[in-house]
């Protein structure tokens, strides 16, 4: 009986299911593009995301000031703003952004200027509950750092023009901490036990033969009472006025000595900065907005002003990033507060609110998200899609054999396994692009043999990226000779190639012998099949070219992040893409406190370089100084280059205006599908 | 009866309760952060983000709070990886799929397997019992990563209304459930070939024979009932099993089920969610073993009385 019921459900599923067309001609008829996006986005607020699959989604969402032309690198059409221009006189460092007045919400609210100011607010919120991973695209603003970051001083006192000292002078004074004394570097440790390299960065607080109790310093709790004199300094130092309690900060008011002001900050104004901060402590930290003076100003309802840190002709190009895009300020507040993260619900179907071409239709988890076309949107005539559907495919081989079945318009990616086969069998639907990003080997400078720059540069002139590229990868990717990948006026330094004799030279030259006296190294991947290959490939070169044996180490993604972070390696293959289209979006990350450096790194002609870079105008001179910049560190080499990255992929010859472009941002505005 | 129902629900209860324990200090031995992510997260983003999901506090904190939310407020605790989305959630909006085709591929599984095992005992050491048992080891050892793009290739390629992937058409459901079947037909039918064998060669079933009942009749009247109950006692676990879903099959054939929650909760450190998973998975194996020990029960008089 059960077997009966059973056979008969079968055989009429397999009856409704009969539809011969196939997914691609469905969505043809109903106008709407189907393509592959590697997986569940994790979310999609846009301050609050910092992928490539999410941010595919909320560029079809929500638009910038600016918005991509489909065709065109480095162009930018009308968005949120009808017009732009930098004001007259202020060298690219004041802007003026006209909105569009018909640009509305996908509720009929009008896009007004105050929804910018609120959305960057958000984003750079100093509030401790507010996850933000990409507030650092904001910091192009004048004094966005400085009211993300919570400088007090730069804030309370450098801000204020009733201040007795000018901020030039005052800024001197350790505010921000010692860049070379870092307490999480001294924790855990025991003084007597100190390598070379921390013992130097103790020295000049001690006397002769002074030793200080390293544990009472980095506990999380200082009892400043304990402390001795020497020590209390250290900690002062270390930490910086910005970052002390106010108690801590009450201490150093009564000693003002024991910190760090430079000759020129006479007592008064010590203890006026002092009192200022203590204040505002006092106040329960009250929200630093106004006084901050970030340079994003609503001058009416559709007037934007946009102050910057320094000189950006290429600000149109950032604002088409979305940490630059606008969230329905009316919308968020009806969901939580301006920054509640998570918990609240206003990106979720029926709540999402946006400006862009398309609003969010359905969003099922592991399934796929669904947007439709957004009849609020202004410049609706030109939106050709009635839709666009995601599908998570995690797995890229599926994804290509759907392709074939005729079930999306694009997929992801093609893996490079699969390139030889698509040539031959997709020849007109497979697409391989330029694409800024760069493929590179991180090298741990804080530890032996790679503290010697000349071991680091034999390593990187032993690479045989052409055979990497054309052997391995077969996607059309290019030997890199730098960090920053060609494009647009920026002159690539063109440093390293592949060289096996100099690089042998080098070695020797670095005190080892590819003997055995070569301490044991390893090389950090991902637990990928194309990572490995691209592993063994590089320990083939280094055995072959140097006879050094390196290790390979495979560690699957969150273990892999966090060994970088931890600097817990010897060498690290990874890669970067490109924010927007300037070679600061590759340089900015090797500075010395930068997040993503991990190398141990760090040069003050480097940070120099690209400090003059930030404050010239001119374009070719800037790019020249960049150059330079990217020549320091390449000279230097504490990174590795090994090829440009591409793009392939599969696409269907009725999906038009989907043309090769460098960030590889397509705007869905233009996208049709011909029939 | 009564009473092995409840002892067997207290077992439930004591099994999943220390499995949860156990699983929520082993997980966080595992290497890996749960906020780590492409881009560098500021120090103070990842306070933030400990302080949001109460990792900030100890771990007997943590642990206590942990079922305090569970009990008091049913509230299994948030995805870090997908963030701000419940794990209740989750796995109500998955389970339903994973459901639909475990439940596919069992009776598949059921129809495939059971009436091989019995051809096979049949005719024992004859050429049906060979084929039969080679096929059934073929399902056993061709796994679903292997199967699965073949069919998509060979099945569903030349087939217009048949697609290789997706959730979309009620005829989706076919190949993955055709692929996750043939693991449990494999078992089930080594399985009721073993028990039927053994039930075959029973002194009254030799005076059925002897007596001149049928084959046909001895076999559906007599003979499996008995052989059956190895196969009962697998199908409890494989049921719960089969139902939270397959990450491989899923992953091929891009079906939304519980299955990726799992090795993704894991990768990428998602505490909650496996968590959730777990004590999900723990009460669906209690039942599934109450309800094949119950089948037991009904198929084997012996039982009844002890």
């Amino acid at each position: 009986m059960l077997r009966t019921t059973f056979f008969t459900a079968l055989a009429s599923l397999l009856f409704v299911s009969c539809e011969r067309r196939s997914d691609v001609e469905i969505a043809n008829e109903e106008n709407i593009l189907i393509i592959g996006n590697s997986g569940e986005p994790k979310g999609l607020d846009p301050h609050l995301v910092s992928g490539v699959l999410e941010s595919n989604i909320i560029r079809a969402l929500f638009e910038g000031l600016c918005v991509e032309d489909p065709a065109k690198d480095s162009t930018s059409l009308p968005g949120a703003a009808k017009t732009w221009a930098p004001t007259e006189g202020s060298g690219f460092t004041e802007w003026i952004f006209n909105l569009n007045p018909d640009a509305k919400w996908s509720d009929g609210v009008p896009v007004t200027a105050h929804d910018f100011v609120f959305s960057y607010r958000r984003l750079l919120s100093p509030d401790p509950d507010w996850p933000a991973e990409y507030a650092e695209m904001l910091y192009f603003l004048k004094n966005g750092e400085a009211y993300h970051r919570s400088y007090f001083g730069s804030i309370l006192c450098g801000n204020d023009p009733d201040f007795p000292l000018a901020w030039e002078t005052l800024k001197e004074a350790n505010f921000g901490g010692e860049r070379t004394l870092k307490l999480e570097n001294f924790k855990d440790k025991e003084f007597s036990k100190l390598e070379e390299i921390d013992l130097k960065k103790l020295k000049p607080y001690l006397d002769e033969g002074e030793s200080v109790r390293l544990d009472k310093i980095t506990s999380d709790k200082v009892a400043l009472s304990e402390l001795t004199k020497t020590e209390k300094i250290i900690f002062f130092n270390a930490k910086g006025i910005d970052k002390l309690s106010q108690e801590q900060l009450e201490a150093l008011a009564e000693e003002t000595d024991l910190l760090r002001w430079t000759e020129n900050v006479p007592e008064d104004i010590r203890q006026e900065v002092l009192k200022r901060i203590i204040a505002h402590h006092e106040a329960k930290k009250p929200n630093l907005w106004d006084k901050a003076k970030v340079g994003v100003t609503a001058v009416d309802d559709f007037t934007l002003k946009i102050n910057l840190r320094g000189p950006a002709p290429f600000l149109p190009e950032i604002t088409k990033h979305y940490t630059w895009y606008p969230v329905p300020k009316h919308v968020v507040l009806r969901y939580g507060k301006m920054n509640t993260a998570f918990a609240s619900q206003w990106t979720r179907p029926g709540n999402l609110v946006s400006n862009g071409p398309f609003k969010l239709k359905t969003w099922r988890t592991n399934h796929f998200i669904e947007l439709e076309k957004n009849p609020e949107y202004w410049d609706a005539e030109t939106v050709s899609l009635d839709g666009v559907r995601y599908l998570p495919i995690k797995n890229y081989y599926t994804e290509t054999r759907m392709f074939g079945d005729d079930q999306l318009h694009l997929t992801y990616t093609v893996p490079s396994e699969l390139i030889p086969m698509a040539k031959e069998k997709y020849p007109d639907q497979l697409r391989q692009e330029p694409y800024v990003g760069v493929r590179f080997i991180r090298v741990n400078t804080l530890n032996k043999p790679f503290d010697n720059p000349k071991v680091r540069r034999a390593f990187a002139l032993a690479i045989d990226q052409q055979a990497i590229c054309q052997k391995i990868l077969q996607g059309g990717q290019t030997p890199a000779s730098g960090i920053v990948p060609p494009f647009g006026e920026y002159k690539v330094p063109d440093v390293i190639h592949f060289d096996p004799a100099k690089a042998k030279a080098l070695l020797a030259e670095s005190g080892y012998e590819s003997t055995s006296s070569f301490p044991e190294i390893s090389l950090l991947t991902t637990n990928s099949d194309s990572g490995l290959r691209e592993a063994e490939a590089l320990q083939a070169m280094w055995q072959k070219h140097l006879g050094i044996k390196v290790r390979i180490t495979q560690r699957e993604w969150t273990t892999y992040l966090q060994k970088q972070y931890d600097a817990d390696y010897d060498l690290c293959v990874a890669g970067w893409i490109g924010d927007y289209l300037d070679p600061t979006t590759f340089l900015e990350m090797w500075v010395a406190d930068g997040g993503n450096n991990n190398t141990g790194w760090s040069s003050k002609k480097f940070e120099n370089l690209l400090n003059k870079a930030e404050n010239t105008a001119d374009i070719p001179t800037r790019m020249g100084l960049l150059s330079d910049a990217e020549r320091t560190i390449l000279s230097d080499t504490p990174v590795l280059p090994i090829y440009w990255y591409t793009t392939n992929y599969l696409i269907r010859p009725e999906v038009k205006n989907w043309n090769p472009l460098l960030l590889n941002n397509h705007p869905f505005k233009f996208v049709k599908i011909e029939k | 009866m009564l009473k092995t129902i409840l002892s067997r629900v207290i077992q439930t209860i004591v099994v999943v309760f220390l499995l949860v324990t156990f699983v929520f200090f082993a997980i966080r031995a595992i290497p890996g952060d749960s906020f780590a992510s492409d881009k560098a997260t500021s120090p103070e983003a990842k306070e933030a983000l400990e302080k949001l999901y109460g990792r900030d506090k100890s771990l007997p904190v943590q642990y206590a709070n942990y079922w305090k939310n569970i009990l008091t407020e049913g509230n299994f605790g948030d995805s870090t990886a997908m963030k701000g989305r419940k794990v209740s959630t989750l796995i109500a909006e998955s389970f339903p799929v994973s459901l639909k085709l475990g439940l596919l591929s069992l009776f598949l599984g059921m129809g495939i397997g059971i009436p091989l095992g019995i051809v096979a005992a049949l005719f024992h050491n004859k050429w049906q019992d060979y084929t039969a048992m080679v096929v059934a080891m073929a399902g056993i050892c061709v796994v679903a990563f292997v199967l699965g793009p073949i069919f998509q290739l060979s099945i569903a390629r030349p087939l217009s209304w048949l697609n290789v992937a997706g959730w979309n058409r009620t005829s989706d459901i076919l190949l993955p459930a055709i692929t996750l079947c043939f693991g449990v037909a494999a078992y089930l039918a080594r399985l009721t070939r073993g028990g039927m064998l053994d039930v075959l060669s029973q002194d009254y079933i030799r005076t059925a024979r002897a007596k001149g009942v049928p084959t046909l009749q001895i076999i559906t009247k007599h003979a499996m009932r008995p052989a059956l109950i190895p196969a009962v006692t697998f199908l409890g676990p494989a049921f719960a099993a089969i139902i939270t879903g397959s990450f491989v099959v899923e992953n091929i054939f891009l079906v939304p089920g519980m299955g990726q929650h799992f090795v993704l909760g894991i990768t990428s450190k998602d505490y909650n969610l496996v968590l959730g998973l777990v004590l999900f998975y723990g009460i669906l194996m209690g039942l599934a073993n109450l309800l094949s020990d119950l089948a037991l029960i009904f198929m084997d008089p012996k039982l009844r009385t002890s």
